[in-house]
């Protein structure tokens, strides 16, 4: 048995917090109370040595008061009755400024009064396997991908985190979500003179919620060498091609170019112009909603709470509004925003329940959840079949866009040219460059549901103050056409 | 020192001994054998959101995390968790992280690359400035901005770093300070930026800056220049130039990093190409720097004043972190492989002359969004975004919509740099993820004779 851990969430005793700071909260029209407890656990085998093992916990509050138009926030991690007597005197005191100078008033902040219960699907918890097995899998992996003295470096790793919360209101709302989630890679780096080649794998973008049934260790394994091998390859291989192509990007890519150039521009806070300072506008407008063409017929994307063990499946947003499946984009058409209930109060827009915070110590802003492209027709072999000359791209390595979501530039880890509906030559450093709006017209391919893969990331980054948020993507395969492609400096 | 100023600093060296014991009590517990470093860092902040010159979001934080190392027989491992307050309670909550870490170290192998301070230093940094009226500050700037579209976020507060081992190390940090980052808009879209942070808050240069920006924004109500993609002259403001370093500081100074040749800087370290000798860049602390940083790191090293990363366009020394040091044999210099506190040497062209200097180009305000398009070649791509116009002749002529620029930074400050600024301009992080930033980077502007644009 590993190391055991503090258990993340007494319900008796937060309970007991909830009920001490109900009974003192102070005057005032609303009140929230979101109590976060996370664990996690990290390991990671490098060059086959252990990197330091580091282990974790954190319990805090978030508390959130509406006092006539105004509304404030305080976070802390002193949950004794006068630790949230304190936190709820700043509260107070944000409150009242904001009611003199706010740029809404709080009133139109969404009460809750829902009370839900979600639980991520476990089969075989962190703690039941063994941590002599987890090091042991690491090893195995750093060896496998030890193929040849121009690997220089490799790393296996297995992160774990757990996220209970609770979320409680004046209104009566009690919302408890437990989140396990298991994210794992490898990487082997290879170099030769000036030219460095990664290949990620081992399921790195694809994190899910669950226990260590989600890492299947055979598959984790048979990577290796294939990565390392890879790797090699692009070292020789010729650089992609600058022309305008026709383009295919497996899952691994269209994970960053959902997030980057559908998810981001339809958060509604965004387009309302909090944003502007820091994480950027959007060239998406109130008025689009319901007439723009975002994309082509074949473009349909969710907003889906419900995949079981994809990243951000969840019963309610971190303001307690219950979570519901909802078109964004549906045949081409732009239907709705990433708003939650606030940023649907100020705009008179629809919206989703996507209000959600990095943890206790951050309020909740419009985020991404899932936000999946769902799947079409085609297999891939017709989707590479009917390109004449192009190119598949294949895991991110690197992603650009600019404030407003619309010029982007991505990097791809590894491309293959097609030739006559073929897949040929190995070609390295591939990117492509583009327009949100006209590169999603171009979309004449969708892959099929066998094709669909659940990805997501850890790391999107929001928000002032600043916080990374953990996010869904689902994408088959797609093709595009005429896209302007590029490799790297001969 | 007032009387204010000595009641807080009892409460801080109260706040320091609480930890202090509380180190001391674990310590005590520690066997035969076993070394722990414990660390804490704490937070007590205010954020302040605004949008349209409105409180858009605002709110306070209060948190502080223990972190401990243990270490024996070769073996390390860690573990963090909460701080209340509660002496009783942290006591409690330490020792249980520290049963964890006795349960997982027997499970472990031993470290080849484990190196730790055995030398007990000690420091105290107590904070230089009173604590910031968040509230009144906030209202100054709402007022000074009235008229305004101004969107930003104020933050202030006390960050507080503190380590404690058992071979002896005690040092205690704490830096008090504001940042407001912000940026004012135009109707038609553009915006310009602006950026103040520092220890004792004085609404005047954010007002003098606010008013510098009203005449900025009547320059964006201009139709925009339209440009093809191509390449341009371009003028790189501080805040620009600090974008374009920071991905130089992303992996390419860290030793690790250079010997596993992912450095982007591989053919400068390889010896085939040079940046302009008139570019040399530095690593700062102590009294070179802000001493918002601790010079102590997690092992309990001092990090050094001086370092000198590039040095007159040719590779300096690499930041080495502990494990770094350990596995290659270096001196240990750095927390990390991250430069936390940069500084470039200025050059001699006046920020009077820069216009006529640039002639007929690009004055960039800011790049966003940067990443590699090819960091074998040094290659990076961006966005123009806030303040930036056409100048022609030498004089400001329109806005210019955001454009993407790819190029290599082995270009941009090797061939085609003509001058560097000869004012530098202090800039602190606002960044905020994981807990306010402490870094900052000092750094002139840029004059460039040509910056490739792509879209």
């Amino acid at each position: 048995m590993s190391a055991s851990f503090t258990p993340a969430l007494d319900r008796a005793h937060l309970a007991a917090v909830v009920t001490d700071f109900a009974a003192s909260a102070p005057a005032c029209d609303y009140w929230s109370l979101r109590l976060v407890a996370h664990q996690w656990d990290r390991i990671e085998v490098r060059e086959d040595v252990l990197e330091p093992p580091a282990l974790g916990h954190s319990l805090g509050a978030m508390l959130t008061l509406v006092m006539r138009a105004g509304i404030g926030y305080a976070a802390t991690d002193d949950l004794s009755p006068p630790g949230l007597r304190a936190a709820a005197r700043r509260a107070r005191d944000w409150a009242l400024q904001h009611d003199q100078s706010g740029l809404f008033d709080a009133r139109l902040h969404p009460r809750s009064a829902h009370r839900a219960e979600y639980a991520s699907p476990v089969a075989q918890p962190w703690g039941q396997v063994r941590l002599s097995e987890k090091l042991a899998l690491l090893h195995q992996a750093n060896q496998a991908l030890a193929i040849d003295a121009r690997i220089l470096d490799r790393a296996a790793w297995l992160d774990w985190d757990c996220v209970d919360q609770l979320f409680v209101s004046s209104d009566g709302a009690e919302v408890f979500q437990h989140l396990e989630y298991l994210d794992r890679g490898l990487l082997a780096v290879a170099n030769a003179g000036s030219q460095t080649q990664r290949r990620h794998g081992g399921g790195f973008d694809q994190p899910r919620q669950g226990g260590m049934e989600t890492l299947d260790s055979a598959d984790f394994l048979a990577q290796a060498p294939r990565l390392a091998e890879e790797a090699l390859a692009l070292l020789d291989a010729p650089e992609c091609p600058n022309e305008t192509l026709d383009l295919i990007l497996m899952p691994s890519q269209m994970t960053l170019q959902i997030h980057e150039s559908i998810g981001h521009p339809l958060e509604l806070d965004r387009i309302l112009g909090d944003e502007r300072n820091y994480a950027g506008t959007s060239f998406v407008t109130p008025e689009m909603f319901g007439t723009y063409r975002y994309g082509s017929d074949l473009l349909n994307v969710t907003f889906d709470p419900d995949l079981p063990g994809e990243l951000a499946t969840a019963a309610a947003d971190d303001d307690g509004t219950p979570s519901e499946r909802a078109y964004l984009i549906r045949d081409g058409v732009l239907q709705r925003p990433l708003g939650g209930g606030l940023s649907q109060a100020r705009s008179g827009l629809p919206g989703v329940a996507c209000a959600r915070a990095s943890g206790w110590d951050r309020p909740p802003i419009d985020r991404m959840g899932n936000i999946n492209l769902e799947p079409g027709t085609a297999t891939l072999a017709e989707l590479i079949g009917g390109v004449a000359r192009g190119v598949l791209m294949e895991t991110n390595s690197s992603w650009s866009i600019d404030d407003s979501r619309d010029k982007f530039q991505f990097g791809c880890e590894l491309g293959r040219l097609i030739v006559d509906g073929e897949l040929a030559d190995l070609v390295r450093n591939p990117g492509y460059r583009g327009r949100s709006a006209s590169f999603w017209r171009s979309l004449d391919g969708v892959g099929a549901p066998a094709t669909l893969e659940v990805r997501g990331l850890h790391n999107c980054g929001k928000g002032e103050p600043n916080q990374t948020i953990a996010v869904g993507h689902a994408s088959p395969p797609c093709r595009f056409r005429q896209v302007e492609v590029f490799g790297g400096t001969p | 020192m007032s009387r204010k100023r000595a009641t807080d600093l009892s409460q801080e060296e109260h706040a320091r001994d609480l930890f202090y014991r509380l180190a001391e009590r674990l310590q005590a517990g520690t066997r035969t054998g076993e070394t722990l470093f414990c660390e804490l860092r704490a937070e007590h902040s205010d954020f302040a959101r605004i949008n349209r010159n409105r409180i858009r979001q605002a709110g306070a934080l209060r948190h502080a995390r223990l972190h401990l190392r243990l270490i024996e027989d070769q073996r390390q491992a860690e573990a963090s968790g909460n701080l209340s307050g509660d002496p009783v309670q942290d006591f409690a909550e330490a020792r249980t992280l520290l049963r964890q870490l006795r349960q997982r170290l027997r499970h472990l192998p031993a470290d080849p690359y484990l190196q730790f301070s055995t030398e007990p230093t000690r420091s105290n940094q107590w904070p230089e400035a009173d604590p910031c009226d968040a509230e009144t500050a906030v209202a100054d700037i709402l007022g000074a901005a009235e008229g305004l579209d101004l969107v930003g976020i104020w933050a202030s507060g006390e960050v507080t770093l503190g380590l404690a081992s058992s071979i002896g190390h005690r040092h205690w940090h704490v830096s008090r300070s504001f940042c407001f980052d912000w940026s004012c808009h135009g109707p038609q879209g553009g915006a310009v930026k602006g950026s103040h942070g520092g220890l004792h808050w004085d609404p005047a240069p954010v007002r003098a800056r606010l008013e510098a920006m009203r005449a900025q924004l009547a320059i964006l109500s201009r139709p925009p220049q339209p440009l093809a993609p191509g390449r341009y002259r371009a003028w790189l403001a501080p805040m620009a130039v600090a974008e374009l370093i920071q991905m130089l500081a992303w992996d390419g100074f860290d030793l690790k990093a250079q010997r596993t040749r992912q450095s982007p800087l591989l053919r400068l370290l390889d010896g085939q190409t040079r940046f302009d000798p008139r570019l040399s860049l530095h690593e700062l602390h102590g009294i070179s720097g802000t001493a918002l940083l601790p010079r102590f790191t997690s092992e309990g090293y001092l990090r050094p004043e001086r370092l000198t990363l590039i040095d007159a366009g040719s590779p300096g020394v690499p930041l080495v972190d502990a494990r770094a040091g350990k596995e290659y044999g270096l001196p240990v210099n750095a927390a990390s492989g991250s430069p936390e506190s940069l500084a470039m040497t200025p050059g001699d062209l006046p920020s009077a002359d820069v216009l006529s200097a640039l002639g007929d180009g690009l004055l960039i305000g800011n790049l966003w969004y940067c990443n590699w398009s090819d960091p074998n070649a040094c290659r990076v791509t961006g966005m123009t975004r806030f303040g930036t116009y056409w100048v022609a002749d030498g004089a400001i002529v329109a806005p210019v919509a955001p454009m993407r620029f790819d190029d290599s930074l082995y270009a941009l400050f090797g061939e085609h740099l003509q001058a560097l600024g000869a004012e530098s301009e202090l800039l602190l992080s606002a960044e905020t993820y994981g807990g306010r930033s402490l870094s900052s980077m000092r750094l002139p502007g840029a004059l460039v004779g040509a910056m490739a644009f792509v879209l």
